[in-house]
């Protein structure tokens, strides 16, 4: 049975329409280094558990994050996913439904993305919120592009204390659209930084808190100096467990808030699939990027969900859509929000002041452990340390000891010439032997 | 009242051409929910694109009938795109613009060349 409907006198005819000579052609701006000449070394074929066998061996060299104490964050986090919320993200409704672009057949999908809307507004304090963009990441490159659209400038400031794989795909994005993106030195506190940059050309400074460096910033201060400008304030947050405790960005005075919502509701899963948290004020929703869930009535006068304001979007608009997006990260934002229903507000305090807690813990073991030194002067759940030795080894050699210490700053940008900072992220999954267990390895490593 | 066949209509008074979209195009769009308006103090040239009206099937382009400087917008279209149905040819107009060059609108057609080309379509 053919599984590829294709023949080859097909292919040779739509090679010819566009004018290439081999589809071996098509791949030429795949640089040669990247490319694989032949097979992966695979066996043909393997029996069932030959294969669970050797796979499940392969996975036992890796040290999970359940599996030992551990301490890293830097934009991701461990938090504890009730197992009511993989129960419920896994009824096939919810699984297998895809976009809900037929609005009398998809009551369910779109209800839920319409609470999630009203759940991300509240936790950020804006207005308006979209259904989710794939992450915090892109999330913060839209919002950047959105400030171009809004202000018709130019310049983005990015503060020195955003996660440089935000600073690296926002550049990416921006400087596609002819954005001149400047970005700030690396700071613990740079809030006065950022405040300097602001000029009659920006269109957006974009500022972090908690930081990458775990800082907390009351950013009214720099909001009010922006709009003084006429630039738009973008709060960015990786940390989505932090709006139990802190001040909404929304309180503070931002027009845009982008955020990650990994923590609530979703497991690390490697490095995705993630959620983007998008806000802004409502005078500006007509330039936002994603997908938006209305409430209205139908022609009988009964509440009903719809996906509205579509003729923002590329399939409506083509190349004068605020973005490229047309989907979101449903199944993400639905464990979110299944996560975010059970916590209600009491418990996503609860749950905040518990992170806090323990992040406090973790600062009281480490005070006064020769050749670390804590940098952070107000933290959520994170923390940073300067060490005596390049962070990238002592991680190491806690690993050696059965302790995921936390991230080196380097590996996030190597190039930046902290290799001596170490990022600390403590959720309310650490308990107190795991943080003996840091504070003797850490002192141990660090003799 | 002259016509383009885009469906934009242009009615000078001295140096100032009020322009918006026809009957024909506002029936063709369905209920108009959102019109983008040009900046005060934007210069287009003939063929520009000048607004978008939003209606609840489609976005469309509108394009400056003639080449000029945007001397006022319809604000009004704002809390009211309605109106863009109600009298497209009236005050549902959307913007006024002050000409560069008067020969573009004698160019354009009168009424009776655009009801002859709307019969064509």
């Amino acid at each position: 049975m053919r599984y590829l409907p294709l023949t080859p006198d097909d292919r040779a005819e739509m090679l010819g329409v566009i004018g290439a000579g081999s589809i071996d052609e098509l791949f030429v701006d795949v640089p040669a280094a990247a490319r694989r000449d032949g097979f992966v070394d695979l066996p043909m074929f393997a029996g069932e558990m030959e294969v669970e066998r050797e796979l499940a061996a392969l996975a036992a060299r890796n040290v999970s994050a359940g599996s030992a104490p551990f301490f890293c964050g830097a934009g991701a986090y461990r938090h504890h996913v009730p197992a009511s919320v993989d129960h419920l993200i896994q009824r096939s409704e919810f699984l297998t439904s895809y976009t809900p672009y037929q609005p009398e057949i998809a009551q369910g999908t779109l209800q839920v993305l319409f609470e999630f809307q009203t759940q991300v507004a509240a936790l950020t304090g804006m207005e308006v919120a979209n259904a989710s963009l794939y992450d915090g990441s892109t999330a913060c490159a839209e919002s950047v592009m959105m400030a171009q659209r809004v202000t018709r400038r130019e310049r983005a400031v990015l503060s020195g204390g955003l996660h440089p794989h935000y600073v690296a795909t926002t550049e990416t994005l921006a400087r596609a659209e002819g954005m001149d993106v400047v970005h700030l030195a690396a700071a613990i506190d740079g809030e006065d930084a950022v405040i300097a940059a602001i000029d009659a050309h920006t269109a957006c400074v974009v500022v972090q808190t908690p930081n990458v460096f775990g800082t907390v910033t009351d950013v009214s201060r720099i909001a009010a100096a922006a709009q003084a400008a006429g630039a738009l304030l973008i709060v960015v947050t990786t940390e989505a467990v932090s709006f139990g405790l802190l001040r909404s960005p929304g309180e503070m005075g931002a027009d845009i808030v982008v955020a990650e919502g990994q923590s609530i509701g979703n497991a690390l899963n490697f490095g995705g699939p993630y959620v983007g948290l998008f806000a802004c004020r409502e005078k500006f929703l007509r330039q936002a990027p994603g997908r938006l869930c209305g409430e209205t009535v139908d022609a009988e006068g009964r509440r009903g969900f719809v996906l509205t304001l579509s003729t923002r979007e590329q399939h409506i608009r083509r190349d004068k859509a605020t973005s490229n997006i047309c989907t979101n990260s449903g199944l993400c934002a639905l464990a979110f929000s299944i996560h975010m229903s059970l916590l209600g507000e009491v418990g996503l305090r609860r749950l905040a002041a518990l992170n806090h807690q323990r992040a406090r813990e973790v600062k009281a073991a480490l005070t006064g452990i020769k050749g670390v030194e804590i940098l952070t002067p107000r933290f959520f759940n994170e923390l940073t340390v300067r060490l005596a030795k390049p962070a990238a080894e002592v991680v190491e050699a806690l690993a050696r000891k059965g302790v995921l210490g936390g991230v080196p700053y380097s590996r996030l940008a190597p190039n930046a010439g902290l290799d001596d900072i170490l990022l600390i992220a403590a959720t309310e999954t650490v308990t107190a032997e795991d943080i003996a267990a840091l504070k003797t390895a850490l002192t141990e490593v660090m003799a | 009242m002259r016509f383009t066949q885009d469906h934009e209509w242009v009615a000078l008074d001295g140096d100032i051409a009020t322009v918006g979209i026809t009957s024909y195009a506002a029936e063709q769009l369905g209920d108009v929910v959102f019109v983008e308006i040009p900046e005060v103090g934007k210069t287009l040239s003939q063929g520009d694109g000048m607004a978008v009206v939003e209606s609840v099937k489609a976005a469309s382009d509108v394009y400056a009938p003639v080449s000029g400087e945007v001397v006022e917008a319809n604000a009004a279209l704002g809390d009211a795109p309605e109106t863009v149905n109600a009298e497209p040819q009236g005050n549902g107009w959307f913007a006024k613009i002050r000409i560069s060059d008067p020969s573009q609108v004698e160019a354009l057609m009168d009424q009776a060349a655009y009801d002859a080309f709307l019969a064509s379509l």
